[in-house]
């Protein structure tokens, strides 16, 4: 279903563009990019068959929202007000006039059109660079008209690395923990939707608790834990089939479970006799080898994007800290030293930072620290949260936060929130219900 | 034979007040302001239930620890007498965690804890078979309160009748 979509083909290459706008993502951009999205413009033919097949007024109007809405989350860009538009859409296509754009201060300008062909949609965009009056790119899409949405997300993406350029992280999906009811019987469900909260699914009922899903390298499957019969194991999930299996042959709970890098290995901790030890085990031949062995708690395991080495916690020192080894269990090292506890790292994509939660003096922290412990950051603070997930591009976080209750023990709520690498931009994510253990998929489109 | 095992079973109670002790002094031993904490460990009755007259179902933990107190003890050997007593009788240590730590530590927490329970039964004499362990982490807290005593309720071993 990712894959087979979109059919991407370029119109114009641009020439020799070195010299047009460019958006610096390494700090926090307290003075986003003013910039246009013109709505898609779309004749009236296309509009009323659209409107037939997919009960929207002007699909064209739709995509543009996407992607201004994307572009003002990034927190990069500051979509203008669509009412000092000047220049009707169709005619901003073909050609702007720059000085019209220039007047309301827009810096690029994206205008596009939006075609019902062959019972497909057909959307072409273009980006502009306003103040140098000249082309940026531009594309077009050919897919089924329900995936609108998706196309939305790929125009945000493909803006975001003109102009910043790095890859986007617009066409990606979040699953995460549906939770609900009283914080002493909490119901949880597996849910899935698009990065900006759309197309919500939910993958399990609630008839037993779930936590902790990451996706594989993919986004096609799932791996997760399961109370299912009351015996809390690691699970893998087919998100297109639904088939769902156990993980491995443990006599006992198996959990904080993600995938490597290559996608062919979960990785995971076996807790017995009270001791917790990080395992893998390989999809293809089943062979599970034991990694860690060591009297304390070691979980939460998390691979470097090469494979090769693992960042885990452990309270091997008494309390729970940051670890690093290679891949085979050998060569461990202690990377966290700062005051507090230390947990839930995670490798960023990039492979150049951990991120993890800290507890310290009470407060619960996001923070990012190099790979060998050094130029540690905090980036929020506040009464609990944890867990975050990198975004795709290793710009952004996602975790989740949890508020405390009041005098009688009521108040209680989690919800998903993201934010910049930079520590800027925090942002709560809308979902349905009560949300967390968010994980972010990769670029769906790539 | 059983002189000698009883003897061994001592030495191991011996070495747990040992360490105990060990700890108790490195720590700061306050009184909770509402006289229902010693430490930071649940010491009321609030919500615990009782498996037969005299036994409670519950023991519970300082702040990341997963030593068994004193009184913890105490509740454990009424436990292990009564299942002793009642031999057809199988359980379920459930263990747990309050909510100030990361999910996925806290449910290796929950099962370090639920094994403290277990060894102690065991050393009292009760088989491992009749014995599951299962860890709910911070899933499952007895009290939704955000304070120091709702989270001393909330760090317990639970020993459920599985049949």
């Amino acid at each position: 279903m990712i894959k087979k979509i979109i059919t991407l083909f370029l119109i114009l290459i641009p020439i020799n563009s070195h010299a047009l706008i460019e958006v610096d993502i390494t700090r926090g951009n307290l003075d986003p990019l003013p910039l246009a999205v013109s709505p898609l413009s779309i004749d009236e033919e296309s509009r009323k068959s659209f409107q037939k097949v997919l009960k929207k007024e002007n699909i064209g109007e739709e995509i543009s929202t996407i992607v201004e809405n994307n572009l003002s989350t990034s927190g990069l860009f500051n979509p203008l007000s669509k009412e000092a538009f000047l220049q009707a859409p169709d005619i901003a296509n073909l050609k702007p006039r720059f000085e019209d754009w220039n007047l309301i201060k827009a810096q690029a300008l994206i205008t596009g059109k939006v075609n019902f062909m062959d019972d497909k949609l057909r959307v072409e965009f273009r980006l502009w660079d306003v103040l140098a009056a000249k082309e940026m790119m531009a594309l077009a899409f050919t897919t089924v008209p329900t995936n609108w949405r998706r196309v939305g997300h790929i125009i945000s993406d493909k803006v975001y690395e003109r102009l910043t350029g790095e890859k986007g992280y617009f066409d990606t999906r979040i699953i995460y923990v549906a939770e609900e009811g009283p914080k002493t019987q909490r119901l949880k469900k597996l849910a899935i939707m698009d990065q900006d909260g759309f197309n919500n699914k939910f993958l399990t009922l609630g008839n037993e608790l779930v936590l902790t899903p990451r996706f594989n390298p993919t986004s096609q499957m799932v791996t997760y834990l399961s109370y299912f019969k009351n015996l809390p194991r690691v699970y893998l999930l087919d998100i297109e089939t639904g088939t769902q299996e156990v993980v491995g042959d443990f006599p006992g709970m198996t959990f904080a479970p993600r995938f490597s890098p290559d996608g062919k290995k979960i990785i995971m901790s076996f807790a017995k006799d009270g001791k917790s030890d990080i395992y893998t085990m390989d999809l293809e031949n089943r062979i599970v080898e034991r990694i860690t062995n060591h009297p304390s708690i070691d979980t939460s395991p998390s691979y470097s994007p090469d494979g090769k080495y693992i960042t885990f916690n452990s309270d091997r020192s008494g309390y729970q800290q940051i670890y690093i080894m290679k891949s085979d269990g050998s060569d461990v090292k202690r990377i966290s030293f700062g005051n507090g506890l230390y947990g839930t790292p995670v490798w960023s994509p990039r492979g150049d930072l951990i991120a993890f939660t800290k507890l310290h003096k009470g407060k619960f922290y996001i923070g990012v620290m190099r790979t060998d412990g050094k130029g540690e950051r905090l980036l929020t603070e506040n009464y609990y949260q944890e867990a975050p997930s990198w975004s795709p591009n290793g710009r952004v976080l996602i975790f989740y936060r949890e508020t405390k209750t009041n005098d009688k023990g009521e108040g209680f709520t989690a919800k998903l929130w993201s934010i910049d690498l930079t520590g800027y931009n925090e942002r709560k994510i809308k979902t349905p219900t009560d949300a967390s253990d968010p994980s972010w998929s990769s670029l769906l489109s790539n | 034979m059983i002189l000698s095992k009883i003897f061994k079973n001592t030495l191991l109670v011996l070495t747990a007040c040992l360490v105990l002790s060990a700890c108790a002094t490195k720590k700061e031993i306050a009184t909770d302001i509402k006289g229902s904490m010693q430490g930071d460990v649940y010491t009321g009755t609030d919500t615990v239930k009782y498996l037969a007259e005299g036994v409670p179902d519950r023991v519970f933990f300082a702040t990341n620890e997963s030593i068994l107190t004193t009184a913890s003890r105490e509740t454990l050997r009424a436990q292990a007498a009564w299942l002793r007593k009642n031999s057809g009788i199988n359980v379920v240590l459930e263990g747990h965690a309050d909510e100030r730590g990361t999910r996925e530590y806290n449910l290796a927490l929950g099962e370090r804890r639920a094994n403290a329970a277990k060894d102690y039964l065991m050393t009292y004499g009760i088989s491992s078979d009749r014995i599951t362990v299962l860890s709910y982490g911070k899933e499952r807290p007895v009290d939704s309160g955000s304070n120091p005593l709702s989270w001393s309720k909330n760090r317990r071993s639970v020993t459920v009748k599985a049949n």
